[in-house]
């Protein structure tokens, strides 16, 4: 008799792998099925039909990396209230002000954020 | 959705009704000044200003190469961008991808084998194209187009703008990313087409001018179905409204989006619409007359914030307004011939060349010979549904012109983009290309 | 051991019902389309056009299979199968019917929203990996997108899990059994909603494709049978979400007469028609349209959503 738990993570993993598998037998027999051919012009990047200018790979402006960060932030936050959400009945009232509280602390820096203009385009 | 115009003018009234905004501007006032909307020009730079971004110096740019092989440059523009992000910093147009010498050609056709050439324009709107050379060829030959032969051009003519701009607005939706609407005015410029096959059995390129009128009469049946489908496209026009004026994204994507000032326009010779919805009233229909336009009543559509958006709006006026002028061409169609009997300049009738010995001789000088034009040179300008188009013919006498020039109005369109997308973002400037309408046998000719 | 065979049973059936299903909506997508738009569609092989799939997969695979030589190899192969496996193993935890899920993981949800953050990679590796411009413009504006939307997708799933008091989706299923969550979560629905279209990347926040802008974003260097899963991944995607959504807010198996399954089927069916249709009649946003819109409007609606939920929870 294994575990629930055990039970879980084998199936966890059954179904991981065999998705895993998939992807990897789509590809393998893409690879075995396909025609080659080489061909020097082929191996350019597409640039609408004309010969790149410069590389792919020059340092260029990333606007909304600021974004990211705040990502960090929210998705933080959201870990904090996931447990909240779920044992809301249990906490009571005292957890809903707390939470209020919570979010208007995070909310002040996210109207900060805002007034910096991190969600604008730049 | 059912698309007969015979059946579904009924349901389509309804709608119209429905709508409020539009009945009346399909009565007049297309250009009388409205009040509020109609900012200054300090007031449109700001705007410009406030849209567009500033590029801080230095920036790390991305070089990249839209076109010619792409979805949204209409053929195969190509205009290489700096990037900055997602900012265009500046852009270089390229043109010539499509270049098949048509004016080098012209030079070695007779100048009734110089019309199919010009079909291959503005492939859009073949008979603007048509009619803009036979204008000028008839200027050179000092001709006269007999009344039914210029009212017969004024229906073409018309035609030819509103199926170029149901296309447009089809194509510029599309650009912005819904393909549905797309459909819908393909299916709705059928009927134009069918009009455009019952008139001369092509659909696209007509070659339907001649010098001195047009290649044939109207056919028995014509204006039954052209008057029906002129009271029916009002009706569509004001279901395209509809549907693009009450989308939020479309109106977000476009209003405010590519403001181009009367005075750029004029730096950058942008004509048509694009000039038309900078607040200025200029139409050579109007300004300068030609075909039956001086003895038709019609408005020039005219907006006054010069953005993308009213770009749309003066095309969706001018639909408006081509139907009105068909109807009356319809009405007013005088009787007589539709091309001129001038012998030494104008192809005989097909019907009497195997006929009469004269047509056939006619016929033989003006195939082998071509019409003999004095010395001297052309240019004239008319209306097309991009902008206007210039012709210019140098002769040196006989019967093919020593020098045909075209200025085309999508070269100058296609040459202002830069300038108008300096500043927007990527996707700003696909629809901006759209809302100039450039087609590329135009601009590279 | 007839437990083993059960869980393989589920495994099978939860991995092969996505994938027919999304190989089934590439013809239905460009059936329906057509439709709406006034044209065909695909109505060639077989009778309706619904062998168009297997034409479609022979053709892909008859495809060159191109690496690119300048990409970076190994994360260019590895992009879709990131993609695929991702989307698959979110399948483990969607229940068909009652007692019918590969995993009742009692962090379900968390385990969804887990593996749809593994997609952002996918996709931004993909646009990366290729080594060429228009893939790396859609692999940037996929990433801000999905990780700004990533956000409040997951907030806006909270006021369901705090009507039912658990990240488990079979107990959420079963406390929607007086009413659906649909009605007093309208909001959260609406929300999820939009989150799901944006990181399935559907009309109108397709933009890391937009084909009119860049041509076909981060996929553009892709071939074969690797552009094919992107292609059915996005299926899968659309799937997924509606299968969440059908149990999250439409109660899920939950309904009269049918055995449960096909209620399920049919309410995903449905919401997956929705989803083609919005495709059919928007445009596409702008790129910082869709990040304002996502920052500045959805995530403050989530949080007062949020709020709101939980005080009216507390006072009933």
């Amino acid at each position: 008799m294994v575990s629930p738990t055990i039970d879980l993570v084998i199936e966890f993993a059954l179904m991981l792998a065999i998705g895993a598998a998939m992807a990897i037998l789509f590809l393998f027999i893409s690879h075995l099925l396909a025609p080659k051919s080489k061909n020097p012009n082929k191996d350019q990047p597409y640039e609408c039909g004309v010969v790149p200018e410069s590389d792919a790979r020059a340092p260029m402006n990333v606007h909304y990396y600021l974004v990211a960060v705040l990502f960090v932030l929210f998705d933080l936050e959201a870990v904090f209230i996931y447990p909240w959400a779920i044992s809301l009945r249990e906490l009571g009232t005292s957890a809903l002000v707390e939470m209020f509280v919570f979010i208007v602390i995070l909310l002040v820096g996210y109207f900060y954020a805002w007034k910096k203009g991190v969600f604008e385009w730049e | 959705m059912s698309a007969d115009p015979h059946t579904d003018t009924h349901g389509a009234a309804v709608d119209t009704h429905g709508h409020d905004s539009h009945g009346h501007d399909a009565h007049g006032n297309g250009c009388a000044p409205a009040g509020p909307k109609r900012p200054t020009t300090e007031e449109l730079i700001a705007r410009k200003a406030a849209t567009r971004q500033e590029i801080e110096p230095g920036a790390d740019l991305m070089t990249i190469s839209i076109g010619p092989q792409h979805p949204s440059t209409h053929g195969v523009y190509r205009i290489v961008l700096d990037l900055d992000g997602e900012i265009i910093v500046d852009g270089r147009p390229e043109v010539g991808n499509l270049h098949r010498g048509i004016e080098k050609l012209c030079e070695n056709r007779t100048y009734h084998q110089i019309v199919p050439l010009t079909d291959r324009l503005d492939y859009i709107a073949s008979f603007a194209m048509n009619h803009g050379f036979c204008e000028a060829a008839e200027k050179l030959m000092g001709l006269e187009v007999p009344d039914r032969g210029r009212y017969i051009r004024t229906i073409a003519h018309e035609l030819a703008r509103l199926s170029n701009h149901i296309l447009w607005l089809g194509i510029h939706v599309m650009d912005l990313g819904t393909q549905t609407f797309f459909c819908i005015c393909f299916r709705d410029r059928e009927y134009i087409l069918d009009l455009w096959e019952m008139l001369c059995g092509a659909r696209l390129t007509h070659s339907f001018a001649r010098i001195g009128g047009v290649a044939k009469d109207l056919p028995d049946g014509f204006e039954y179905r052209c008057r029906k489908v002129m009271e029916f496209l009002p009706k569509r026009v004001a279901e395209y409204e509809r549907i693009v004026k009450n989308n939020r994204i479309y109106y977000k994507r476009a209003k405010g989006v590519g403001v181009f000032t009367a005075e750029d326009c004029y730096a950058w010779r942008v004509t048509g619409p694009p000039l038309r919805s900078a607040g200025i009233a200029r139409d050579l229909r109007k300004d300068e007359p030609y075909a039956a336009y001086g003895e038709v009543d019609f408005d020039v559509a005219v907006e006054y914030n010069a953005d993308v958006y009213d770009r749309f709006l003066v095309r969706m006026k001018e639909i408006r307004e081509s139907c009105k002028i068909i109807l009356q061409c319809l009405d007013q169609m005088p009787d007589g011939d539709f091309i001129s009997k001038d012998a030494g300049h104008v192809l005989p009738r097909k019907s009497e060349v195997m006929r009469q010995s004269g047509a056939m001789i006619q016929d033989f000088n003006q195939v082998f010979r071509g019409p003999q034009a004095p010395k001297g040179e052309v240019y004239r300008a008319i209306e097309v549904p991009k902008g206007e188009m210039g012709v210019y013919i140098r002769s040196e006498g006989g019967g093919k012109p020593a020098r045909v020039r075209f200025t085309t109005p999508s070269f100058y369109h296609g040459q202002a983009l830069p300038a108008l997308a300096k500043g927007e973002m990527i996707a700003d400037m696909v629809a901006i290309f759209a809302s100039i309408d450039v087609v590329l046998g135009d601009c590279d000719r | 051991m007839p437990d083993t065979a059960w869980h393989i049973i589920e495994v099978v059936v939860m991995l092969l019902l996505p994938l027919l299903m999304a190989g089934g909506l590439t013809v239905v997508e460009r059936r329906l389309l057509g439709q709406l738009q006034d044209r065909y569609g695909p109505n060639r092989v077989g009778v309706m056009g619904e062998m168009q799939v297997l034409a479609d997969a022979v053709k892909l695979l008859g495809k060159e299979d191109w690496i690119p030589p300048f990409a970076d190899r190994p994360v260019f192969v590895a992009a879709p199968a990131i993609i695929l496996m991702s989307v698959l193993a979110s399948f483990a935890v969607i229940p068909l019917t009652s007692g019918f899920a590969v995993a009742d993981l009692n962090v379900g949800l968390l385990f969804f929203l887990a593996m749809s953050s593994l997609g952002v990679y996918s996709v931004a590796l993909a646009g990366w990996s290729s080594r060429s411009k228009y893939p790396l413009l859609g692999g940037l504006r996929a990433a801000a997108q999905l990780l700004g939307y990533e956000v409040f997708m997951g907030m806006s799933l909270l006021g369901v899990v705090m009507m039912a008091g658990s990240f488990d989706l079979s107990t959420i299923v079963e406390g929607q059994r007086g009413l659906w969550y649909v009605g007093p979560q309208f909001v959260g629905f609406v929300v999820f909603f939009i989150a799901g279209l944006a990181e399935t990347r559907r009309t109108p926040f397709d933009l890391p494709e937009a084909e009119s802008e860049l041509v076909a974003g981060y996929h553009a260097e892709y071939s074969a049978m690797k552009f094919g899963i992107f292609y059915v991944g996005e299926y899968l995607g659309i799937t997924l979400v509606s299968a969440l959504m059908t149990v999250l807010f439409f109660g899920g198996w939950l309904g009269p007469i049918l055995p449960g399954w096909t209620w399920f089927l049919l309410k995903t069916s449905i919401l997956i028609l929705v989803v083609i249709v919005v495709r059919a009649a928007l445009p596409r946003v702008r790129y910082d349209q869709l990040m304002s819109f996502g920052w500045k409007v959805m995530l403050p609606l989530t949080l007062i959503n949020l709020l709101v939920t939980a005080a009216v929870i507390l006072a009933t």
